[in-house]
């Protein structure tokens, strides 16, 4: 290898200049991503266990009040084959839900990395309830075999002004624990992802928890002064509409 | 004597009704129409069961292949899946049906065109003059009935070869799509990428950048990369950047210097809605890539995968492979330089695991050159499917086997943008020495010259360096 090509991965997170033996790639290069793709099965996998999230969220984020729910989907193959079920509570998780006049209602769920929830989910919320003493919370509510749209009929069925969404999002070789976070304005079963508004790659190497934290808080005081989400609500302050 | 099995058919004339139905052992499986009875002949996957088209049982499964096997090929030309006044695309195939090339395969049933397909007077230049007389239905039942060898068998009896800068498809070759992606689209990175390949003799299809942001800047920033690139070390290849269609014809306005249009195809004309494109539109885009006078007949650079309509649920009850196969109708409208299949992008809902992205794969690759394309393919999954390198390697020798025109070239085959895992630089050398394949005859006389060498001194901060980008 020449000098230049074994400097490449300086200017890339991609796997160049790969260490080889004749045509193939060295045992260190194929162990390697044997790893990561183990770490990036297992964070689809390894279920999220929803009394010790509970438990955390209580010591680390002064929750008390949760609930802990199921979507349609029984299993992980069940998700896997049809996300329809994941975005769907199961008959008795629907009974569980109160109708009252909420400003928000925050969801955590598994989605596609239970691993994102694991390390970033509590953090994020630490850093963010603080800031949202202006507004009336419903019970959190914990989740598994869930997918975004979930939080759809969660939202309207606790009559939530807003909903968000804190979700493990698919998982590459490169980050398997990144945590999404989907913020819908009056939610309600059928809206689109059009609706929505999304903060992705939330970890460690990404956007960090307490700086995805002060993002939300951005968002949802944008939300809440213009009375929706979605494409009409940018990023950095400016609205489109307001523009002309 | 009464047989264990009878198939039971009436073929009507023209508009009338094709009833479908066989018996085994005393049971009488019925079929309610052409598009039932393609769903439930289909190998099991798991987009079929998501969207309710699959056979209930295995045996349901084999009477359908049976009643299909004898069923005409005329019946294709007969009875349409999707109505001819509701979609573009099948207005398309009926359209642009050549009824002299199908005249020497018009008097067999699908079964009977097996058979002739594996045959030996079914030569590569008998079945290229085929290609414009086979309608995508009936490419997609014939593989139906066909296991992984005879798809492969029958698939590289077909050489589809087409020219830019380079020839893609000659018989003895495999070329592959350099594909440098960076999470975003950082060209220091890019370039980086770019670099590794081409010196691992990656990129005689296509250098293809997929775009992480979609707008008309980027685009036209990262078109002038691989052009300063190619030009600096007059590298064979072509450029692309895989942004939406309008996009890039944004970027042609700018002057942004385009080689190939690239635009992700599919089967209705619902699920191309879905996608932003009409058929006017392709074609005005392949219209404004012609005027640029950049290259020959062969400006088009088309994806397509299985699942796509069912996701856009613009299916309209077909299965998704018969769905795909009438993606190429679209594709061969334009003459394009490549095509592939993204076989296992888009998730285990559609094709579950390594077992059915395989089949798929080689399906679509099948499928792809009997209907006249130069067929590549992205041998791919995804975290979330059953599937692991284990099933990529052996899709990517049996397409090597097959004569696949194409595959990716991705560093160390994780795609850092899309996340997903598809075939590294290393996978096409290791599929060019076991199988005697060689690049494009251009690029392989690139690769042993000056330039390369001098491109093996070079620096990513050399590629950028007054590359206007």
């Amino acid at each position: 290898m020449t000098q230049a090509l074994s400097t490449l991965r300086r200017y890339t997170p991609a796997r160049v200049a790969l260490p080889s033996t004749g045509v193939s790639l060295a045992t260190s290069e194929v162990l390697a991503f044997q790893l990561a793709h183990a770490q990036a099965r297992d964070a689809v996998h390894v279920p999220l266990h929803l009394p010790s999230l509970a438990l955390r969220l209580q010591q680390e984020a002064g929750v008390s009040q949760t609930l802990q729910l199921t979507t349609a989907a029984s299993d992980r193959a069940q998700y896997l084959r049809n996300p329809g079920l994941g975005r769907k509570l199961s008959d008795a998780s629907r009974t569980q839900l109160v109708h009252r006049a909420y400003d928000l209602a925050i969801i955590v769920a598994d989605g596609l990395s239970a691993l994102a929830v694991e390390r970033h989910a509590v953090e994020t919320l630490a850093a963010l309830l603080p800031m949202l003493a202006e507004w009336t919370l419903a019970p959190i509510v914990l989740l598994t075999q869930a997918r975004v749209a979930v939080g759809d009929e969660i939202g309207e069925a606790l009559g939530a002004k807003c909903s968000l969404v804190l979700i493990g999002e698919r998982p590459g070789l490169s980050s398997a624990d990144s945590l999404g976070a989907y913020l819908t304005w009056d939610p309600r079963v059928g809206k689109t992802d059009a609706a929505r508004n999304c903060i992705s790659n939330i970890r460690y190497g990404g956007l960090e928890p307490k700086a995805a934290a002060t993002k939300i808080v951005w968002y949802l005081h944008e939300a809440k002064r213009l009375g929706l989400s979605g494409t009409a609500l940018k990023d950095g302050g400016i609205v489109e509409s307001l523009n002309g | 004597m009464i047989p264990v099995t009878q198939a039971i058919r009436w073929v009507a004339t023209l508009g009338a009704i094709v009833q479908l139905q066989h018996t085994i052992g005393g049971i009488t499986y019925s079929f309610r129409d052409l598009k039932d009875l393609l769903a439930k002949a289909t190998p099991l996957r798991s987009g079929d069961e998501l969207a309710g088209v699959a056979a209930s049982s295995a045996v349901e499964r084999a009477a359908a292949q049976m009643t299909l096997a004898d069923l005409p090929l005329q019946t294709f030309l007969e009875e349409t899946l999707v109505p001819y006044e509701e979609d573009e695309v099948t207005r398309l195939i009926a359209d642009s049906h050549d009824p002299a090339a199908f005249a020497p395969v018009s008097s067999l049933t699908v079964g009977g065109f097996r058979d002739w397909l594996l045959s030996d007077g079914a030569t590569g230049e008998v079945l290229s003059r085929l290609a414009f007389g086979l309608t995508p239905e009936m490419a997609a039942a014939v593989s139906k009935l066909m296991r992984v060898q005879d798809l492969v068998a029958a698939a590289r009896k077909i050489r589809v070869v087409s020219r830019f800068r380079t020839t893609i498809g000659l018989a003895g070759r495999l070329s592959t799509r350099l594909q440098p992606n960076h999470p975003t689209d950082d060209v220091v990175g890019i370039a980086a990428s770019m670099l590794d390949g081409l010196l691992l003799g990656s990129g005689d299809a296509v250098v293809g950048i997929n775009p992480a942001t979609d707008n008309v800047e980027t685009t036209a920033t990262l078109l002038r990369l691989i052009d300063a690139v190619r030009e600096r070390y007059s590298i064979p290849t072509q450029s692309c950047v895989l942004a939406h269609v309008t996009t890039q014809m944004a970027a042609i306005e700018r002057g942004a210097p385009l080689d190939l249009v690239f635009q992700s195809i599919a089967g209705t004309e619902k699920a191309n809605t879905s996608f932003g494109i009409t058929l006017a539109m392709l074609d005005e885009a392949h219209a404004m890539a012609r005027g640029l006078g950049r290259g020959g007949e062969n400006l088009m650079y088309f994806e397509t995968g299985q699942g796509s309509a069912l996701s856009a649920e613009a299916h309209h009850g077909m299965d998704q492979q018969t769905c795909e196969a009438r993606a190429y109708a679209v594709a061969r409208r334009y003459k394009p330089l490549l095509v592939n299949t993204v076989v296992g992008f888009i998730g285990p809902e559609y094709l579950y695991d390594g077992k059915q992205i395989l089949r798929a794969g080689l399906e679509d690759h099948f499928c792809g050159k009997l209907l006249g394309l130069p067929m590549g393919c992205d041998v791919c999954y995804t975290n979330h499917a059953e599937a692991d390198q284990d099933d990529m390697d052996t899709l990517l020798t049996m397409l090597g086997a097959a004569g696949v025109n194409y595959i990716m070239g991705v560093p160390g085959a994780d795609d850092v943008m899309l996340q997903y895992q598809s075939t590294s630089f290393h996978d096409a050398l290791y599929l060019r020495q076991v199988l005697g394949l060689k690049p494009a005859p251009e690029f392989e006389a690139w690769l042993a010259g000056e330039h390369a060498s001098r491109l093996s001194e070079a620096s990513p901060l050399h590629l950028t360096a007054g590359a206007g980008a």
